[in-house]
């Protein structure tokens, strides 16, 4: 049926983007913000940087036992990977897990086999570091492509990287994931291919979506990661139902133990909507074996934590739902993997929720429809992306262990862009699902009235065929 | 199902029945058996003469008895139900199945999508359809959508919503809607409403096995006051379909729920003023019988679409403007519209407000005489 004509040569176009030239471009649609529509998103390009060069962060004080996150509050720092019961929460600011400081340096070395998996390989390593990686660079391409108007629109996860495939590398594909929409790393971890996340911006007849959601809105079946919807904090009721199935499923088995656990991740502002009160209390009440999994990174849009809440992040809710929480450093993969391993542990072995908070903060803009520099400015963002850059924490780790160094980083960072690259242009020439499928998918069979009014409109557009024709 | 094609979908005798004595919106007395409203004949396989509610209650049964993955749950649900629809359930299935949830809608909607996401079957219960707007970003954007935004990659089509609805004479504004238009506006979920028992069990049996969600509405002045013999077997009746109450040649009625019992009266007057009815019962709303309404108009070439929902924007809206598309020719009277008024359910006026059988009496002369 309808094929879309390419809309740049792929050649010229991964010219373009190799050599970093953003063109000016009008398709930044205002889809997801709330203020004007945005006449440059160019600001971006000149504070978020690649991580292939570690950047100099002696001036960060890395022996402080208190830390600013989200929200300008101090809130002190802790090595003890505790999952706080309702009844047991510190008095005072709800303290943060770390395992690692900002220079990567194990900050309890006594503990470290307690909160680093002892059998810790130099390949599962290297594995999180290229899959952080290859997000980063997904993500400034990605970008370009949308500045270039060849995807409509684009969000990246700069600054949350750890908090993906730290959490991601403590689950299993038979662990269930609903997620919000900045959660493209944890998808990467569990298998999506360069090719379906391509398809999927592209809307193209590869896309497992069918072309039908904007971009970003990825699902996956096979890797048991539910599609994404727009309308935030919907996911957090059904990812308590989610759970309550595998444990009935359990139970019908004869076992007391589901085969999984369901973690349902959302951000600070999400935590605003009514659906996470009901969702916890749901969740709470009906013993669900579920992880929710909160990204605090200090903005909903534009909107900081200030105006969002008055209390003591999100972790601090917990109690009052009678729900076991644990606060964590979101840009120490070690204490993301460690609090998620044991809060699944938890959740399984028990039969209830648990609640996790991560503290980093989002590098990017909310997307590429929003300019973040019009409500924060550029210092803070380039001080957050240089003195705790996730990635860089991780590095710095790895290299001490010897697992990378500046040469290999800087051909991982080649091989994934080049990776990018190729699923960029292949997705480009593939054309859009066939017409027909519009009517696909309402219902399970097509009723007489769809039925009905697709032959009417594929009559229509026989009719008119050039206005029909060509790029969608 | 054998009885769905050949016995449920016949025309059958409807009885009388009185429009006082609502049912008691919270703890209902003893159930009174006022009258039968479909007076289906006893089966000879089994049969038990029973009102709504109860086979509300006998349809989750036979559907918990069936799929062990079916659960049930809303406010209220674990003792019974305040309409008692669940009464007995939990004792014969146990508390993981059949719980009451925090009083929260969202979250009993939300909590059914993802039971049903991950294949189970989850009967949810709204505990008034007037209640039902805090779930409505989870119905409309989220249950409804499941399906086609993850390319038929996931689906909820596992979840019904069952929710009682409608004017029971002193439910005021909230206690009295019928907000079906407003998710038969929304593509993606299927709207149904039993008019008395049999189709009750068959419907929600129906809706319960579909594999789409469903918004399963009861209208709870029937919960008590309509009498069948159901059969005590497990049967569906097919969603969809409508069905001829009553054939006729002189001009068409079509209805859904509680409001057949008003056109019943409004047929009857008809008659007994030499006016010959079709009466047809909808059934499911969302999608609806197209076919058999525009045959029935073809027919008669006069139709009159009554519910108790506010004219504006109302289910009648839809069907009075398919129809004037498909049978323009044939139609020899505008389509009339006999509803609720666009005003809030007004408590002390209700008898005022609602599209009664004297008002559809005028419809029916008024087309008649046009």
């Amino acid at each position: 049926m309808l094929r879309a004509a390419s809309r740049l040569s792929s050649h010229r176009a991964a010219r373009a983007i190799l050599t970093e030239s953003s063109s000016t471009s009008s398709a930044s649609a205002l889809l997801f913000s709330k203020s004007a529509p945005l006449t440059s998103t160019s600001s971006s390009t000149a504070v978020i940087r690649s991580f292939s060069t570690l950047h100099d962060i002696s001036a960060v004080d890395i022996t402080s036992d208190s830390r600013i996150y989200a929200g300008d509050v101090p809130l002190p720092l802790t090595t003890d990977c505790t999952i706080f019961e309702a009844d047991d929460v510190p008095t005072g600011k709800y303290p943060v897990f770390r395992v690692m400081d900002e220079n990567g340096v194990i900050r309890d070395s006594s503990k470290g086999p307690e909160y680093i998996d002892p059998n810790l390989t130099e390949e599962h390593a290297v594995k999180m570091f290229r899959t952080m990686a290859r997000l980063n660079v997904m993500d400034n391409i990605f970008l370009n492509a949308q500045r270039q108007g060849r995807i409509s629109f684009y969000m990246s996860s700069q600054g949350e990287e750890a908090v993906h495939i730290g959490s991601a590398s403590a689950l299993d594909n038979k662990d269930v994931i609903f997620a919000q929409y900045r959660e493209t790393g944890v998808l990467m971890w569990r298998g999506f291919t360069m090719s379906q996340f391509a398809d999927q911006c592209f809307s193209n007849s590869g896309d497992l979506g069918k072309g039908r959601q904007m971009p970003v809105h990825y699902g996956s079946r096979a890797l048991n990661f539910h599609t994404i919807s727009s309308p935030l904090t919907t996911q957090l009721p059904q990812a308590a139902g989610s759970a309550y199935a595998m444990k009935m499923e359990a139970l019908r088995n004869g076992k007391d133990r589901a085969e999984g656990v369901t973690v349902c991740y959302f951000g600070d502002g999400a935590a605003s909507e009514g659906d996470f009160h009901a969702a916890m209390n749901i969740a709470a009440t009906m013993n669900c074996p579920i992880i929710f999994f909160c990204r605090n990174n200090g903005f909903a849009i534009s909107t900081p934590v200030a105006d969002q809440y008055r209390g003591d992040g999100i972790a601090s809710r917990a109690k009052g739902y009678g729900m076991a929480s644990i606060r964590v450093d979101g840009n120490d993969l070690f204490a993301v993997n460690a609090a998620t391993a044991r809060a699944k542990e938890l959740a399984l072995s028990e039969n209830r929720p648990v609640l996790i908070e991560t503290m980093s903060y989002r590098v990017g803009h909310h997307s590429t429809s929003d300019d973040s520099t019009r409500y924060r400015s550029t210092e803070e963002i380039k001080k957050w992306d240089t003195e705790d850059n996730p990635i860089d924490r991780f590095r710095r780790y790895c290299e001490t262990r010897g697992w990378l160094d500046e040469e290999t980083v800087q051909t991982i960072r080649d091989e994934e862009k080049i990776n990018v690259l190729q699923a960029l242009e292949s997705a480009e020439k593939k054309g859009p699902p066939e017409l027909s499928t519009m009517f696909d998918d309402v219902y399970k069979e097509k009723t007489p009235e769809l039925e009905r009014q697709e032959a009417k409109l594929l009559e229509h557009v026989a009719k008119y065929p050039e206005r029909y024709s060509g790029p969608i | 199902m054998s009885l769905r094609a050949a016995r449920l979908l016949t025309p059958r005798n409807v009885g009388r029945l009185s429009r006082s004595s609502p049912s008691k919106i919270h703890a209902p007395s003893t159930p009174q058996l006022i009258s039968s409203f479909s007076t289906a004949e006893p089966e000879t396989t089994g049969t038990t003469r029973m009102n709504l509610f109860t086979a509300i209650n006998e349809g989750m049964r036979t559907a918990m008895q069936t799929d062990p993955t079916a659960i049930t749950f809303g406010e209220d649900v674990a003792f019974g139900g305040v309409f008692r629809c669940s009464v007995g359930l939990r004792e014969e299935f146990g508390s993981s199945r059949v719980f009451n949830t925090p009083l929260c809608e969202q979250g009993i909607a939300g909590f059914g999508i993802g039971y049903a996401a991950m294949g189970g079957t989850a009967i949810a219960e709204i505990q008034f359809a007037d209640y039902i707007f805090p779930a409505f970003d989870q119905l409309v954007n989220e249950a409804a959508k499941f399906r086609y935004r993850s390319g038929n990659q996931w689906n909820c089509g596992g979840l019904t919503v069952r929710t009682p609805c409608g004017a029971v004479g002193h439910g005021g504004h909230y206690h009295s809607q019928s907000p079906e238009a407003y998710f038969t506006h929304t593509p993606g979920l299927k709207v149904v409403m039993p008019r008395g028992p049999v189709d009750a069990k068959g419907l929600l049996l129906a809706s319960i096995r579909s594999p789409d969600p469903v918004i399963f509405m009861e209208p709870k002045v029937l919960y008590r006051a309509a009498v069948d013999d159901v059969p005590d077997e497990d049967y569906e009746v097919e969603l969809g379909k409508g069905e001829i109450m009553r054939s006729g040649t002189d001009v068409t009625i079509v209805g859904w729920g509680g409001q057949l019992r008003v056109l019943e009266k409004a047929c009857d007057l008809a008659e007994q003023n030499g006016i010959s009815c079709e009466l047809i019962d909808l059934k499911t709303l969302a999608p609806w019988d197209i076919e058999l309404v525009t045959e029935s108009v073809m027919k008669t070439g006069k139709l009159v679409v009554s519910h108790e929902a506010p004219l504006t924007g109302g289910f009648a809206a839809e069907i009075s403007s398919t129809i004037q598309e498909e049978c323009f020719l044939s139609l020899e009277a505008p389509v009339q519209r006999v509803c609720g008024a666009d005003t809030p359910f007004p408590l002390v006026f209700e008898k005022f407000y609602v599209p009664d059988d004297l008002k559809n009496f005028e419809a029916i002369k008024k087309v008649m005489n046009y």
